[in-house]
């Protein structure tokens, strides 16, 4: 592991405009002493990767909340492949049942933070993320 | 003194108490409370200036409040059944909810919109969806509000010309556009354009409703959005406020007189908390809107000083954890909802958290109201609390935190500047973080999340398992391309092409852009083409990212 902290883009695909979680989760992140970049809204999953790339995160966070996640993950895990940087870990946040975090699982997301998640929870996995545990 | 009890020394101390604006609540009210308190001025008669205690006389002594569902999903002929199940029980009103694409102005082809068609509401691409939508619900005895705020033109024209087809006059149609494009600005996010043409299709629609539809509330000014993101009570009455003085303004810049369009401003808010402090919220905003309206704006018709709203809401208030509690939260809003003096009452759904309501949840939120309205009495006499030590007090203190609100988006420059420079996105933002703090402390509570938690071994993901949750049927998407591919070969595409270009041309100058919205829509000019055109000519707003 490098010595620099965890860099983090917290990212808004799709046309969802629900952004409280995303940017709660970024705050909590960066007062959590990661890097932390927040996309914005409505960005697609081409911008998405293209900007992980370019700041070179270790970790992409996505945050959907109008159902359209498994289409919009599925998108940036194909353009991170496609960018060589299938190095970069994928996590997600929304409105999201359990059937569906099981195939989001399936198809190579990182981890699944369903509606309810605590964000103590959150900070935790990022922080053993960084540990290299997970 | 003598008649006070006395302190025994083993009695436990009252708790601190303190809302979220800082009013710090006291165990114990009384006369001292009201010091200053004068009814003729402070609160006058229901029904009269300045309408603390309802804008009507009687209010659920002669009518009780509308009962308006949110509904829409899949395609437009889903969303006419769930219509009429929805009328079929009693509902007199409808609300209409569009998928992300109509709401961002792009057809149900565009590569931006895969899987997004039909999911979070209904998707409209041209006139024939609404033509659908609406088939055999007449156009003059439903009051319908269409939830869409950057196209809030495009659908608004496309609800008159159905109105139109059905042989019913523009000045019969009552429809709400909620057309209130500054708290997409700021919280809901489904912003297209820049700020400043954003506004002129806002003043657009209100300008052009205001001559030819009379009885369409052209603009529902919605600080329940900003409050779901995360700003706290008075901050979302100050700046629902500051939103109505800012299209005011614009609109009287026009050289429209305030009293030809203020009648029908409409407002949209949540009640979801501490009731009394939700109450005092509502009796406070009336107030003030009532004496902004008259002594900054020169009103002179009492219309254009009644706050109307449509209250209710609060899917942030609900929780994921045991989610059929959220049915007893959802009577509590409407009871806070009929305290507070609500026009129009929307419920969230207990499953709201998980899913698209089934109807089942849809039909509970409606009992819920109907309950409320029909059998606690709630509606026996208006503005039951009127008086009480608390509760004139507590008026008291959310007017002046509203005002200090208001103030200090003043020193912003003012909200439409506060939007631009993204001031009061991180304010709200700054809040969202704090109450999120407040709720992992428990210092704001809420059973079952951080009260009465259940063990872990009842937590988690059963509650799936227990809802009906809505199976989003990719087989929408399909049916809408494949119907927008017919409609571009079928139409007259010379005609379709002329529309076009007209707006094109009136995106640049400075005329009212709804003749020729309404001249592309009967073309049958689809969503996408109209929105695009006015995005050639304006670009896109750029969103300053504040956390």
């Amino acid at each position: 592991m490098t010595e620099r902290p965890l860099k983090v883009l917290v990212a808004k695909p799709g046309l969802d405009g629900h952004d409280r979680g995303a940017k709660v989760v970024a705050h909590a992140l960066r007062d959590a002493g990661i890097e932390v970049i927040y996309s914005g809204l409505k960005r697609t999953p081409e911008e998405i990767v293209a900007e992980a790339v370019q700041e070179d995160v270790d970790v992409v966070g996505l945050s959907v909340l109008s159902g359209a996640h498994l289409t919009l993950a599925r998108k940036v895990l194909e353009q991170l492949r496609a960018a060589g940087a299938e190095d970069i870990a994928v996590v997600i946040g929304g409105t999201i049942p359990a059937p569906d975090a099981q195939a989001l699982l399936g198809i190579g997301v990182r981890r699944v933070f369903p509606m309810g998640t605590s964000l103590p929870d959150i900070v935790a996995y990022f922080r053993a993320f960084e540990r290299g545990e997970r | 003194m003598a008649d006070q009890p006395a302190e025994k020394p083993d009695r436990p101390r009252p708790r601190d108490v303190t809302y979220l604006d800082g009013i710090s609540i006291k165990p114990v009210y009384g006369p001292a409370d009201l010091a200053g308190f004068d009814p003729a001025r402070d609160l006058g008669s229901p029904g009269a200036y300045p309408f603390t205690r309802g804008i009507h006389p009687h209010m659920y002594r002669a009518r009780v409040w509308t009962m308006r569902q949110y509904i829409g999903f899949g395609t437009p002929k889903e969303t006419n059944a769930r219509f009429k199940y929805l009328m079929a029980h009693g509902q007199d009103a409808l609300n209409v909810a569009f998928d992300l694409p109509t709401q961002l102005g792009l057809d149900s082809d565009d590569p931006r919109a895969e899987g997004e068609v039909g999911r979070v509401g209904m998707a409209v691409d041209s006139l024939l969806d609404m033509e659908e939508a609406f088939e055999g619900i007449p156009a003059d005895r439903v009051s319908i509000s269409l939830t869409i705020n950057s196209m809030a033109a495009f659908i608004q024209a496309m609800f008159m010309v159905v109105a139109e087809k059905q042989g019913v006059a523009w000045d019969k149609i009552v429809t709400t556009p909620q057309n209130d494009i500054l708290k997409e600005f700021v919280a809901r996010g489904t912003w297209v354009y820049p700020v400043d043409p954003s506004l002129r299709l806002v003043c657009d629609v209100a300008e052009f409703c205001a001559k030819h539809a009379p009885r369409v509330n052209p603009i529902s000014v919605c600080g329940y959005h900003i409050r779901e993101a995360g700003c706290t009570p008075a901050q979302e009455m100050a700046y629902g406020l500051a939103i109505v003085a800012a299209y005011t303004q614009l609109l009287q810049t026009r050289g429209l007189d305030v009293d030809d369009f203020a009648p029908r401003l409409s407002f949209n808010f949540t009640c979801w908390g501490r009731l009394f402090e939700e109450v005092a919220k509502f009796r406070a905003g009336r107030r003030l809107y009532a004496r902004m309206m008259k002594e900054r704006f020169g009103a002179r018709n009492p219309r254009s000083m009644m706050f109307r709203s449509l209250i209710g809401g609060g899917g942030s208030a609900f929780t994921a954890e045991e989610p059929e509690n959220n049915i007893v939260r959802g009577a509590y809003f409407a009871l806070a909802a009929a305290l507070a003096g609500a026009q129009t009452m929307a419920l969230p759904t207990y499953d709201e958290a998980y899913t698209i309501p089934s109807p089942e949840a849809q039909l509970i939120a409606l009992r819920t109201m109907q309950i409320c309205a029909e059998e606690t009495g709630v509606t026996d006499t208006v503005d039951p609390l009127a008086g009480a030590y608390f509760v004139e007090a507590l008026t008291n203190e959310m007017e002046a935190r509203i005002r200090e609100e208001m103030a200090k988006v003043e020193r912003m420059g003012g909200i439409v500047e506060a939007v631009k420079s993204g001031a009061v996105q991180a304010e709200v933002a700054r809040q969202a973080y704090r109450f999120e703090q407040m709720m992992l402390t428990g210092e704001y509570p809420k059973v079952t999340v951080n009260r009465h938690v259940a063990p872990e071994a009842e937590r988690g993901a059963a509650a799936d398992t227990r809802l009906e949750l809505y199976a989003f049927d990719p087989k929408v998407a399909e049916a809408q391309v494949a119907k927008l591919e017919h409609l571009r070969r079928q139409r007259d595409q010379a005609a379709a092409a002329r529309a076009l270009g007209r707006l094109r041309d009136a995106a640049r100058g400075t005329e009212n852009l709804m003749p020729p919205i309404l001249e592309a829509v009967r073309a049958y000019a689809t969503l996408g083409e109209m929105a695009g055109v006015l995005r050639d000519a304006w670009g896109e707003h750029k969103e300053p990212l504040v956390f």
